[in-house]
């Protein structure tokens, strides 16, 4: 028993790192924009079409995958925000939500209609590999898509931090007219930060396409969980958006044991509903003045 | 008189589509009756989304929740169809008003409340999946129609007897909707609306009346939820309670025209062609994912160059009045 | 002001003509007496796509066999996308085409939409594979049913499994049923829960476990299984839940004594082998197959290897096949296209030679045929090969399985 649980809680735990990066991609685009980005997932689907077509046409494994995925979902994300998106920005919320939908259908139909509506899987002998440490059993992709993310993460943590970009864009998402009158350029600034939110979903979608087989349909489930992590975790906050992927990752492991696998989302849904309702500043978040 | 002119309009359009199964075949007949499926729903949410100001992106609670009040009705109880009808709206109802209750009580609102809705929706999905009553994943399914069926009796019946009866539910839930907006509560909706702490300030009870929105809403989305399981026989959770059908349901209001009567009809219309066409050219080109490509096109192009629908600037066109 | 009245009105009406032909996309009924139009209902997309095309592939060949033999068929296929509720609507849609008969659908819950559809229209369907009771259970009068009904599929594994020879290192007592929580894993569970200790089996069952068919992580399910130690793993399954299913066993390093899975697809089908390799060898699954005693199947693979060399004909295919062929044989009997007249030829089938190992195809009053038989298979090196029961097996069956970290 004592096995079986920990092997759950691990397995939840480097999930988690994972959707950590995903969340942290969300974040960055609405808890500092706040732009609803109901696409989010979608960015994800791309990056797991990019981590699975690499390694279909050259044998690169997921891991050398995962800056191409970034690269490539940054410069998407750089010129949506700064030719479609940036309009959008003052524009009642419904209407951006109406914008980012219609974006995941068109993203998500293309994806059906170029590599086709079946699910396909990297199989490579890499998928049985599995680090042991003593009655633990660390999933060797799975190991690696964590560490991985951490690293990002904690990469991108630095430089919003530390850089001066970084501080512009914090500095102009509080205070839009006042970044303008000290010069900060707040298109190009937003569609930078609309750049590296695609570029963490991408790079998320590279490291976990040798985990699960990808079809286009995926992008939903991701948005929602990534929502979840970031209104769960707190808003424009990445330490929030760290605890609440591994958090959610857990939660999900957990249920999945206790419970129903089928019915993991059930804690996630009902943590959600409980945020908005009660703390909807979320963990880390600070309250909306 | 610009009023006066509609609504002539609108009773000779209601005639001459009451001689529909004489004039299209079964085909043509079934996709109508989808479009005045999707129409209802439209005008239902547009009375939640127009008047209480809140965009509900889980309205496949409701409808899903009325389908599987008259499915499980009809399966469990075998009574007859009719009473399964102000069944499906008072549990439709129900769950409006507890979402709004909720969501007003706690003043969420935008993104928040949209993800409320969301989550209630999914909340549901994955219950009903799980519950071996109503069939669980496996789906529910109605039996079959016996030869001695009786339209009337069952509510089931051919593809002529569902296009009647969509069309009087759409002709009802739009007449409900244009009383209800020239009424009082209408007044009040209005006056929330445009400014809630003002309204307050003068006695409208604004929270109780963005409830009742968000229940008439949710009641009229139930009935159609119904009309959904008699039409399709079967229910399956993912399908009637999920997601995709949550954007289904709120795209042709948006297409049509947000706030508006005849918005959410023509934006069926506009909806249910397209799906047709791009259904057909899938088959003839093996080519699956055309239908979502169009529907993000469409979307993408409303709220580019459209974002209040394309009735408004039809009806100036056709000088009808009546936006609101 | 009366000519505006007028004019806006009769300007709406030439609108709303001209969205009618939007409507209107008429099918030709062509009314010929040569050729008999067969509408195919299939999952050729999504999650069940690949059994679905294998199903299609047989049914192609079936026809061009049938043309060889001088009855014309002219079959369109129809995709469900592996979403259950797309039943009905491939069915109207090829009804409205003008098939007067169909075949369909592979999955239970698109069979049971499409049987709505075909009730309604008094078309006849012919259903190619598809276990659900409901099917024959919902009081339909068009459906007949050449497959087995999950009952059935439980009986004959049960069967199998008995027959399984003991010895020092195979003596089960203990197993765990997995299964998808469709309508089709629900049917089966309920066969299995009625049936498995009326039939006499020795083995309990300890657990039963059940996913969602598009769960694409099963590593708490098969943890949850091991941790439980049983002899037997059962798993009830399709083709890419088997593959994560073998997957993780082989990460989690859970070696029962044996994979027998009670009547599913997937693991003979070839996207498990390709995708698992040396590690789809041992499982052994209960199912129809082809009898290759019979002169039918022996000109089936003949046509089939030429045909489609890198594909395999299996219980997809091979069903696929028989569905065209009692179409065809309806068809020769009635002497019309009508589907009145080939609902009343289809009612009096009896067809002694056919492909798939069983009695003749013969329907009873719900439209169910009784008369065809299960057999077991294992994979041998990639291959699916028959074991069971005596009458037609090829082999023996390997037991206990090689250990996952024994295989070379």
């Amino acid at each position: 028993m004592l096995e079986f649980y920990s092997n759950v809680i691990v397995g939840g735990l480097l999930l988690g790192a994972v959707y950590a990066l995903l969340a942290t991609g969300l974040n960055v685009i609405f808890g500092v924009m706040r732009m609803v980005n109901f696409a989010h997932g979608e960015m994800v689907v791309v990056g797991m079409y990019v981590g699975y077509g690499l390694w279909a046409w050259t044998g690169v494994p997921a891991l050398a995958a995962a800056p191409i995925a970034a690269l490539l979902l940054f410069g998407m994300g750089y010129l949506f925000q700064r030719f479609v998106a940036n309009r959008f920005v003052e524009a009642p919320q419904h209407m951006q939500f109406i914008l980012y939908i219609a974006i995941a259908l068109i993203i998500t139909g293309l994806h059906a209609v170029f590599f086709g509506p079946d699910p396909r899987g990297i199989q490579s002998a890499a998928s049985f590999e599995v680090y042991q440490l003593g009655m633990i059993r660390f999933d060797a992709v799975r190991t690696q898509a964590a560490v991985a993310s951490l690293l990002l993460v904690a990469a991108l943590w630095a430089w919003f931090r530390f850089s001066l970009t970084g501080k512009a864009i914090e500095a102009a998402a509080e205070n839009r007219v006042g970044g303008q009158a000290i010069g900060i350029r707040i298109p190009h600034l937003f569609a930078l930060t609309a750049g590296l939110g695609f570029a963490c979903a991408g790079a998320a979608g590279a490291l976990v396409a040798p985990m699960f087989d990808v079809q286009p349909y995926l992008g939903g489930e991701f948005t929602l969980v990534a929502f979840i992590i970031v209104i769960v975790g707190g808003l424009a906050s990445l330490p929030g958006a760290l605890v609440g992927g591994l958090l959610i990752g857990l939660a999900e492991a957990l249920a999945a044991t206790v419970v129903a696998p089928s019915m993991k989302s059930l804690f996630s849904y009902g943590l959600l509903v409980l945020v908005i309702l009660l703390r909807p500043q979320g963990l880390f978040g600070k309250v909306e003045g | 008189m610009l009023e006066m002119r509609s609504a002539r309009l609108a009773v000779l359009l209601l005639a001459v589509l009451f001689a529909g199964p004489w004039l299209f075949d079964d085909f043509e007949l079934s996709v109508l009756t989808l479009v005045f499926l999707f129409a209802s729903v439209g005008m239902a949410w547009n009375l939640m989304m127009g008047y209480a100001g809140q965009l509900s992106l889980g309205h496949a609670l409701h409808f899903g929740a009325g389908a599987y009040a008259m499915g499980l009705m009809i399966t469990k109880l075998g009574v007859s169809a009719w009473f399964g009808l102000p069944l499906a709206f008072a549990v439709g109802a129900l769950f409006g008003a507890l979402v709004g209750a909720l969501g007003f009580h706690f003043a969420v609102r935008g993104v928040y409340f949209a993800l409320l809705t969301i989550a209630f929706a999914e909340l549901a999905r994955i219950l009903v999946e799980h519950w071996a009553f109503a069939g669980g994943n496996g789906g529910l399914f109605l039996p079959a129609l016996t030869p001695d069926n009786q339209p009337l009796v069952s509510l089931r019946g051919d593809a002529g007897f569902f296009y009647h009866a969509l069309l009087i539910t759409l002709a009802a839930i739009w007449l409900a909707c244009a009383l209800l907006v020239r009424s009082r509560i209408g007044y009040y909706w209005r006056a929330v609306r445009e400014d809630e702490d003002a309204a307050r300030a003068i006695g409208v009870p604004a929270t109780r009346v963005k409830v009742l929105a968000v229940a008439l809403s949710a009641g009229f989305t139930g009935v159609c939820g119904a009309w959904y399981a008699l039409i399709q026989g079967s229910l399956f959770p993912d399908s009637v309670l999920g997601m995709r059908m949550s954007i289904d349901l709120i795209i042709a209001p948006i297409v049509g025209g947000l706030g508006t009567l005849f918005g959410p009809i023509l934006g069926a219309i506009v909806i249910q062609s397209l799906n047709e066409l791009s259904k057909d050219l899938a088959q003839e080109f093996s080519i699956s994912g055309l239908k979502l490509i169009v529907y993000g096109a469409v979307l993408l192009a409303i709220v580019l160059f459209a974002p209040h629908g394309i009735w408004p600037p039809l009806a100036r066109w056709l000088r009808i009045g009546g936006r609101k | 002001m009366n000519d505006r009245r007028l004019s806006s009105t009769r300007r709406t009406l030439l609108k709303a003509g001209a969205l009618m032909p939007a409507f209107g996309f008429p099918g030709l009924v062509r009314a010929q007496t040569g050729t008999l139009k067969v509408g195919v209902i299939l999952p050729l997309t999504g999650v069940l796509a690949f059994p679905g095309q294998q199903t299609r592939q047989g049914a192609e060949l079936a026809v061009k066999m049938m043309k060889d033999q001088g009855i014309n068929i002219e079959a369109t296929y129809v995709d469900t996308e592996s979403k259950a509720e797309t039943g009905r609507v491939a069915a109207e849609r090829l009804i409205r085409d003008g098939n007067t008969v169909l075949i369909g659908a592979w999955d239970s819950g698109a069979t049971i939409s499409a049987a709505q559809a075909a009730e309604a229209a008094k078309v006849p369907l012919i259903v190619n594979v598809a276990s659900a009771p409901q099917i024959t259970e919902q009081g339909f009068t068009m459906v007949f049913r050449n497959f087995t009904s999950a009952g059935q599929l439980v009986t004959s594994a049960v069967q199998r499994i008995k027959e399984l020879p003991r010895s020092a290192s195979f003596a089960p007592k203990t197993a765990v049923l997995t299964h998808t929580s469709d309508t089709f894993g629900q049917a089966m569970l309920g066969g299995v829960k009625a049936l498995w200790d009326k039939l006499g089996m020795d083995i309990k069952i300890i657990d039963v476990i059940s996913y969602d068919v598009r769960a694409r992580d099963l590593s708490v399910e098969i943890a949850k299984a091991k941790a439980l130690n049983p002899d037997l793993m059962c798993p009830i399954t399709r083709v890419n839940d088997a593959i994560l299913i073998v997957r993780e066993m082989v990460k989690q390093d859970f070696n029962p004594m044996a994979i027998v899975g009670p009547g599913s697809p997937g693991p003979y089908e070839k996207a498990f082998t390709d995708a698992l390799g040396k590690f789809a060898d041992d499982y052994i699954t209960c199912v129809p197959w082809y009898d290759p005693s019979r002169a039918t199947a022996k000109a089936v693979l003949q046509r089939w290897a030429k045909e489609y060399p890198g594909d395999r004909l299996e219980l997809n295919s091979g069903f696929g096949w028989e569905g065209i062929q009692v179409a065809a044989d309806a068809f020769k009997r009635a002497g019309s296209t009508k589907p009145a007249d080939l609902h009343a030829a289809l009612r009096s089938t009896k067809i002694e030679e056919h492909l798939m190992f069983g009695g003749p195809i013969q329907f009873d009053e719900k439209g169910q045929n009784n008369n065809i038989g299960g057999a077991m298979l294992q994979i041998v090196k990639g291959e699916p090969v028959l074991v069971g029961p005596s009458s037609i097996a090829q082999a023996q069956p390997k037991l206990p399985m090689t250990k996952w970290k024994a295989r070379a």
